[in-house]
């Protein structure tokens, strides 16, 4: 391992992490209020839930692709990248919220109504708490999935580990694709055990 | 003598069926009612329209003196305590936060929150150090019970409802809680609207029975005059008292 590899390795795992991070946030703050919004409207679900299963179907790649060409939001880049990366992580935390808010007790729910609670008392202080292990489940699984997804921003010019990967693919050179893949997928385990110890705390709470 | 709760021909439709039928009822302070009725015979339905968590869809119900639709939603509910059978306690909070629910919702100091909560959880024989940190996982289905009926009772309501409380526990149980219920209602003063479809409970623990049968209601009498009534489902009822008891 040369020091110019490891700077590099260096400089494009924070890039890679940066591209996760920022995706996931805006992918959280999108679809944990979707998701509380169509335990309210059901009539809301087929279309919200459709939409990110579509999303997460479409290839990976090809969602890339896609979004070249669109205005605002597309060119090659960072930005184009970060579009695609919360696109694909929509899907779980969508679905996670919904069956976590869902599955609170009938009778947990019913008697939280005749004590009084208003729709956000319940909401904050029965449904969140109750769905929050589902919920978090639902964003580790994301969370993790977007880490691999990512490797393929380099495609189009978003950076991240995956350049190491491309380039190594287009160079034959394995020490190229292992630079990338090693520190991505150690990324992904440390993800992985990180939120899932906050899942075990959550559970310790009595819930 | 001031009706606390009144239906006046108060229905409930739910498309073609009707769940309740034109019920005209007054619950008088102090007394105990017991709905009592086949199953899908209204009487949670019924139950339901008094804290409004299910409106009439013709006629109205009042609660001191007001209908249940000009009442404020969450004001109503507050003032009225009700259990249930699957109790729902908060799986996440501790019996003592679970009890004091309401209270805090009202806004009380904590130290009042704290000391009520210890005082009712005496009042129905649990002890505040064995339980008040405890979660509801950690109790027994009769302690859950008990820990359901402090928590109706902590905002000191003056209407309590009972959808079939004590129905899930075994009958050893089940014994103790009706006495409790019994002497709690004598200390205690409040009036209560009890569900059940079980004719002992109805008749140890009513001052007034009402019977319920397809969505109508067919009989209101204290439990002495329900013994004597003649009304075919009133018998249907009593005869299972005959069957419960041992052969000669």
């Amino acid at each position: 391992m040369t020091p110019d590899l490891a700077h590099e390795i260096a400089q494009l795992t924070l890039e890679h992490l940066t591209l996760v991070l920022v995706a996931m946030a805006i992918a959280i703050a999108l679809a944990v209020p979707a998701g509380i919004l169509i335990t309210r409207r059901a009539a809301w679900r087929p279309w919200v839930l459709g939409f990110a299963n579509v999303m997460q179907t479409i290839p990976s790649l090809a969602l890339f692709g896609f979004l070249i060409p669109v205005p605002l939001i597309g060119g090659i880049g960072k930005r184009t990248a970060i579009v695609a990366l919360v696109l694909y992580a929509l899907l779980p935390i969508l679905r996670n919220t919904l069956a976590g808010i869902l599955g609170v007790d009938r009778a947990v729910r019913e008697s939280a109504i005749a004590m009084g609670m208003t729709g956000s008392q319940l909401l904050w202080r029965v449904e969140m708490p109750l769905a929050a292990r589902t919920i978090l489940a639902g964003i580790r699984v994301a969370t993790v999935t977007t880490i691999g997804t990512a490797t393929i921003a380099a495609a189009i010019g978003g950076g991240g580990l995956g350049v190491f990967i491309f380039r190594g693919i287009a160079s034959v050179d394995t020490t190229q694709i292992l630079a990338g893949a090693v520190p991505a997928a150690c990324i992904a385990l440390a993800a992985d055990a990180l939120l899932g110890l906050l899942e075990r705390r959550w559970s310790a709470s009595g819930s | 003598m001031s009706a606390v709760v009144e239906f006046r021909g108060a229905s409930y439709l739910i498309g073609e069926r009707r769940i309740l039928n034109k019920i005209d009822l007054t619950v008088e302070a102090g007394e105990t009612l017991v709905l009592l009725g086949r199953s899908g015979s209204g009487k949670t339905t019924a139950l339901k329209m008094v804290n409004g968590m299910v409106f009439p869809s013709t006629g109205e119900v009042l609660v001191e003196g007001k209908s249940t639709t000009a009442w404020d939603s969450v004001r109503l509910k507050r003032r009225i305590g009700y259990v249930i059978q699957e109790i729902g306690l908060f799986p996440h909070y501790t019996v003592a936060q679970n009890v004091g629910l309401v209270p805090h919702l009202e806004k009380w100091d904590a130290v009042r929150i704290r000391d009520r909560v210890d005082a009712l959880l005496r009042q129905v024989g649990l002890d505040p150090l064995h339980f008040a940190a405890r979660y509801p996982a950690q109790l027994s289905g009769g302690q859950r019970q008990r820990v359901g009926v402090a928590r109706a009772l902590a905002a000191d309501p003056d209407v309590l409802l009972f959808d079939e409380p004590f129905g899930a526990v075994d009958p050893v149980t089940r014994v103790e809680l009706q006495k409790q219920f019994l002497e709690l209602r004598t200390s205690l003063g409040k009036t209560a609207i009890f569900v059940t479809h079980d004719v002992r409970e109805a008749l140890m623990l009513a001052s007034r029975i009402v019977l319920l049968r397809n969505g109508a209601v067919e009989l209101a009498a204290t439990p002495r005059e329900f013994t004597e009534a003649a009304s075919r489902e009133a018998r249907a009822f009593l005869d299972c008292l005959d069957f419960a008891a041992p052969p000669p």
